[in-house]
């Protein structure tokens, strides 16, 4: 049963995109571990990798010659906020793994600059559900919130949408990332509000 | 699914020094969080804008300094919401039995402006309220006594509460690993702690900036922090010092920017940002 905080109203915003637990968020928060890592692009690329060896790998101008999606999703962010309607350019997951043995394994870890990790059940980042996004609300996806690529997974929480992405290995078995290993839900589904371990 | 919860995560022990392993609970193993009731026991106004809630939590199983709790009110009709907010009293892990009180938490709620949950944390609870918590949270920014490093902290506005839940947790473990303090606040009168961090504490050097007006007597600068501040207050970056770093996020951006930039280990600075418009008042 509900314990009441005697005299608490609300806000009380009807909106049938909230998930449970988030509430709406106007502003574009940051949160991240460390330092905001530097990138240069004369030399970044994102490598596709089977248990740590290369399967496929783009430079910068070869991944945005690839063939881009543009869309319009709802975020949900683990610390509560959720912010509707976010515009995003990027190459799909499905594009990028096209002609790779990917039906082969099951999960997937993101590796990002700073060391930052995150893991997912490959079902999850196929079949038009993942990105690698480079454009933000018709511009370059600032380094805060990623840039210059981050994943984008907008149907779980925003942690899995690894910022800084570089890398995403295929993985036979499922592999706890950073968050996941401190406490965090392995999928992370927030209408399922899948926070924590256990959840 | 339930896999991540019958083996405790991280690896085998051993495979990262054991002052970068994080604590998880106080059995060292994870556990689901489930919620608590909290009872309102006590609230202290620390400035115009920011109060201190003591709860008092059955069943709470303790924290790690730097650690938080996700807060759910409930009106009278069912409609609820959920907020995260640092916790300012000291960690319990890693310290004697019995040097913090079992089952009281404090948290430090900083007034937002048009806020949901912060008004009426901080200005309609009355001792005896309830509320609902569940933690904690978050096993990265987070310090344990066993921790030999020196430490930097750099607190902007109200991303001190998690710095002095740090600090506290020195005192009380009896810690003598140097730390350093740098805090900005707009003014003396939005300062949190400003009594405690006055009184002297071997070993914890303070340095503060103010951003709008100075004390009266006040012979530095007045202004943001910059590259010269950190400089100066930082300890250098040779010594390895884990650096916290919590406050607004262009405060954090600016503050973690610099340091690396001043040679710090990007791998040493662990950040917690708050900001621009949400409610995760830290």
């Amino acid at each position: 049963m509900a314990v009441i905080s005697r005299g608490f109203r609300g806000r009380r915003e009807q909106e049938p995109r909230l998930p449970p637990g988030q509430y709406l968020e106007r502003g574009f928060p940051v949160l991240s571990a460390g330092p905001t890592p530097r990138a240069d692009l004369a030399s970044w690329t994102f490598t596709v990798t089977a248990a740590g060896a290369e399967l496929a790998s783009w430079t910068w101008d070869e991944l945005q010659r690839l063939p881009a999606d543009d869309l319009v999703r709802d975020i949900h962010c683990v610390t509560k906020w959720t912010k509707l309607d976010t515009s995003w350019r990027g190459v799909s997951v499905d594009t990028l793994l096209e002609g790779l043995p990917a039906d082969e394994y099951r999960f997937a870890v993101a590796h990002c600059d700073g060391g930052y990790t995150t893991n997912l059940p490959l079902e999850h980042l196929r079949g038009g559900q993942a990105w690698v996004a480079y454009g933000y609300d018709g511009g370059p996806l600032a380094p805060e919130h990623g840039g210059p690529a981050r994943l984008l997974v907008p149907h779980l929480y925003f942690w899995k949408s690894a910022k800084w992405v570089r890398r995403l290995d295929l993985l036979h078995e499922d592999q706890p990332g950073f968050w996941e290993r401190l406490g965090y839900h392995e999928l992370g589904d927030p209408w399922r509000e899948q926070r924590y371990w256990g959840d | 699914m339930a896999a991540p919860l019958e083996e405790p995560p991280g690896g085998a022990p051993g495979d990262e020094p054991a002052d970068e392993v994080a604590e998880l609970a106080p059995d060292d193993r994870p556990y689901r969080l489930g919620w608590l009731v909290g009872t309102l026991v006590s609230r202290t106004v620390e400035t115009p804008t920011a109060v201190t809630l003591e709860l008092d939590v059955p069943g709470w199983r303790g924290a790690l300094a730097g650690q938080h709790v996700d807060v759910r009110l409930t009106a009278d009709d069912g409609y609820s919401t959920q907020r995260s907010y640092s916790l300012a009293s000291p960690g319990s892990m890693g310290l004697p039995p019995g040097a913090v009180a079992a089952q009281r938490i404090a948290l430090t709620v900083q007034v937002v402006d048009d806020g949901e949950v912060s008004p009426y944390l901080a200005e309609d609870m009355r001792p005896g309220d309830q509320l609902e918590l569940r933690g904690p949270v978050g096993h990265w920014f987070v310090w344990h006594p066993r921790d030999r490093r020196p430490v930097q902290l750099v607190a902007g506005g109200s991303g001190l509460v998690p710095l002095a839940s740090i600090l506290r947790t020195r005192r009380l473990a009896g810690s003598r690993v140097p730390f350093r303090l740098l805090v900005s606040a707009r003014t003396p009168a939005d300062l949190l702690y400003a009594a405690e961090l006055a009184r002297p504490d071997p070993g914890v050097d303070v340095t503060h900036v103010w951003t709008r007006a100075a004390p009266t007597g006040w012979d530095g600068r007045v202004g943001r922090v910059g590259a010269t501040t950190l400089r100066e207050a930082c300890f250098p970056p040779d010594l390895g010092a884990h650096v916290f770093v919590c406050g607004p996020t262009p405060f954090v951006e600016l503050v973690a920017d610099t340091l690396v930039d001043l040679g710090h280990d990007p791998e040493l600075i662990r950040t917690e940002r708050f900001g621009p418009t949400g409610e995760v008042t830290r």
